[in-house]
């Protein structure tokens, strides 16, 4: 089975580009270009650069000591969240910002959940000199408020996204109608492997260098470059694309992808689009997707703005389909937990996001003498209000 | 088998007004007295909107009569009940719009034979692509003689003008300029180079301008670069005032149609 998209901009059943006719020279001229452009020597130079003197990578893989004595088995954490600007959107941003420079785009838009990749993007705006639109959820914008903080030091223009649930999904709408507004001068750095054709393929080649660098570190580490795990959380997808990306046909490796359960998949406050969405369209891809009987887009719920989505990429949703990855879901209070004993066990506060990945260490019955390789997407500092709420440290 | 698009075009080739609405808006039961009142008021054509709850290509107003029409009620099935016997009354081209997705879900084959049942002339998906329209339901609209409207926009190349034009049997929806629907950047009729250019590849199928007609001095001025114009945005914002619902679509379409 293939698990990379194919000729037509499909995996399996799910992707393709489905967009309004207006969005249509923009996302013909990037499907027409990227690969080509990803391949110039003198791109591919920049790119690695950027990635090693100004992103930091290659970023560690830590063994986790008293993680892996407390589950009884060796547990690696992907260090992500020690990337300039805290997590693994940046690998991304750096190689789009790249992308529109050469097709000659001066204003740069984006969407964002937990702000993390709108603090990515408007890193690579103030590096690169381009002006820089950030939409975001109402409600993304009271509970991320540190990220706002940063885009705004960084330049960019946060807009607040009001319509819907007032989070990811509709930031990303508001977005798309801004590129339909702006067709001649603008890019659309889309944050996860969402959207319509190449996007989903060009974020998670971009991202795909945190597997590349997790095979060459564990063969360091352990005489063999595959884990018997690797563990990723899922919203739209973008760090598990990369996490699992080298990986895809290596079926002796199990990749585990986490969904936000909020506050339980049958509670209807929930994010798990695995288990309650159905095929659909949204952002321009068939994927997954949380959805009415009508085919109206339901609003999900996490704690974590990040994996409030009601979508997956249709690379997730191939996988799902296919029983590539196993999916699991987490609840708000299991992530919580998770954040706790990261941060007890190994002075280590990780993102509301990645803790979800954590989180499922006890469930999936790794063996003493098995690897698992958690990526450990983001840091924790955007969530510290929510960390002090949830855990009464408050005046302590 | 005769199409109403068709018959409609040959019989006023200029100066046609199309109106588009979101069914269920402003009141789920609307839907029907709408459609009479602007066929009386000398209307040509009506978009009926299948209201979506993520309109990627509209504006805030048609956005926000969306989300009403929803809360109200409104879905596939209701729409098609308050249609079932709609030829009894009129012979107005009728045409939907709305997004693929809850077209998806009713399943695209019984929604074409309902359509067309009823008696639904064309229908206007703007997220389904050319090319999966050729692959997968070209063949299904011709079966159930439904026009497949396509969009293009002043950024659509000559060659893919051509391609729409060559699978499609209504009318092209010539979106005016850059935008969502309602607002546009300025004057959405500045960019007449793009008008010229269209009518001069002499394309077997008629256009007509939407996005950001809102007036008489809009929909006279697109009338002189295409067949007709379609108003949308300013038409739901027409209902929404006070008055009932017969006396707001008379003044607006009068407005329109009439010099002041």
């Amino acid at each position: 089975m293939k698990y990379t998209v194919d000729e037509n901009g499909f995996y399996g059943r799910f992707g393709g580009a489905y967009i309004p006719e207006m969005l249509y020279p923009n996302v013909e001229e990037l499907r027409l270009n990227y690969l080509k452009i990803m391949q110039e020597p003198d791109f591919q130079e920049e790119l690695q650069s950027l990635l090693k003197d100004y992103v930091g990578r290659p970023t560690p893989l830590y063994f986790a000591k008293r993680l892996s004595e407390k589950y009884n088995t060796n547990i690696y954490l992907k260090r992500e969240d020690l990337n300039h600007t805290g997590a693994h959107k940046i690998n991304n941003t750096v190689g789009q910002v790249l992308v529109a420079k050469r097709l000659g785009k001066k204003r740069i838009i984006a969407e964002t959940g937990a702000g993390q990749h709108g603090v990515a993007t408007a890193t690579v705006c103030a590096l690169m000199g381009l002006e820089c639109i950030v939409y975001m959820g109402e409600v993304d914008i009271e509970r991320q408020a540190p990220n706002v903080a940063r885009m705004k030091m960084l330049g960019a223009t946060v807009v607040p996204a009001t319509s819907g649930s007032k989070t990811l999904k509709d930031a990303t709408n508001e977005a798309i109608r801004d590129w339909i507004n702006n067709p001649e001068d603008t890019y659309y750095i889309i944050g996860s492997v969402v959207g319509p054709h190449p996007y989903p393929d060009m974020v998670a080649r971009f991202q795909a260098v945190i597997s590349e660098e997790i095979k060459a570190q564990l063969k360091e580490k352990t005489g063999s470059e595959n884990p018997d795990f690797v563990v990723a959380c899922v919203g739209g997808g973008s760090n598990a694309a990369g996490a699992f990306y080298h990986y895809l046909d290596t079926l002796d490796v199990k990749l585990v992808a986490v969904e936000a359960a909020g506050l339980g998949v049958d509670s209807g406050e929930s994010a798990a689009t695995s288990v309650l969405g159905r095929e659909g369209i949204i952002h321009g891809s068939r994927t997954l997707l949380m959805q009415t009987e009508d085919g109206q887009v339901t609003e999900p719920y996490s704690i974590s703005a990040g994996l409030d989505y009601p979508g997956v990429g249709p690379l997730h949703a191939h996988l799902h389909q296919s029983g590539r990855a196993i999916f699991e879901s987490i609840t708000d209070d299991e992530a919580l937990q998770a954040v706790l004993e990261l941060t007890r066990l190994e002075g280590i506060i990780p993102a509301l996001e990645s803790a979800h990945a954590l989180a499922v260490l006890g469930r999936i019955g790794a063996k003493p003498n098995e690897t698992i390789v958690v990526n450990l997407s983001g840091r924790g500092d955007k969530d510290l209000t929510t960390y002090l709420d949830r855990f009464e440290l408050h005046g302590k | 088998m005769e199409n109403r698009i068709k018959t409609l075009f040959e019989q006023k080739p200029q100066g046609l007004l199309s109106v588009y609405f979101t069914a269920g808006y402003p009141n789920l039961e609307d839907t029907v007295p709408i459609i009479l009142e602007l066929e009386k008021n000398g209307v040509d054509l009506i978009e009926i909107g299948m209201p979506f709850s993520d309109p990627l290509a509209d504006g805030p107003t048609i956005q926000q009569s969306s989300t009403i029409a929803l809360r109200n009620g409104m879905t596939i099935p209701k729409l098609f009940e308050q249609l079932k016997y709609i030829r009894k009354y009129t012979q107005i081209p009728l045409v939907l719009m709305g997004y693929l997705n809850p077209v998806m879900q009713y399943g695209v084959e019984r929604f074409c034979q309902e359509a067309s049942e009823i008696g639904i002339d064309g229908i206007i998906l703007p997220d389904l692509p050319l090319s999966d329209y050729v692959r997968e339901y070209k063949s299904l609209f011709e079966q159930h003689n439904l026009s497949k409207i396509f969009l293009i926009s002043p950024q659509t190349t000559e060659q893919r003008i051509r391609e729409i034009d060559s699978h499609t049997n209504g009318f092209i929806y010539m979106v005016s300029s850059a935008s969502v629907t309602g607002g546009t950047n300025g004057n959405a009729l500045a960019n007449t180079d793009y008008f010229q250019r269209v009518r001069h590849m002499e394309l077997q199928n008629p256009g007509i301008i939407g996005f950001g007609i809102h007036n008489r001095a809009t929909f006279t001025e697109a009338c002189n670069h295409a067949s007709g114009a379609i108003i949308g945005s300013a038409f739901i914002k027409a209902l929404a005032r006070e008055g009932s619902l017969q006396q707001n679509i008379q003044t607006f379409i009068q407005s329109i149609k009439q010099e002041a």
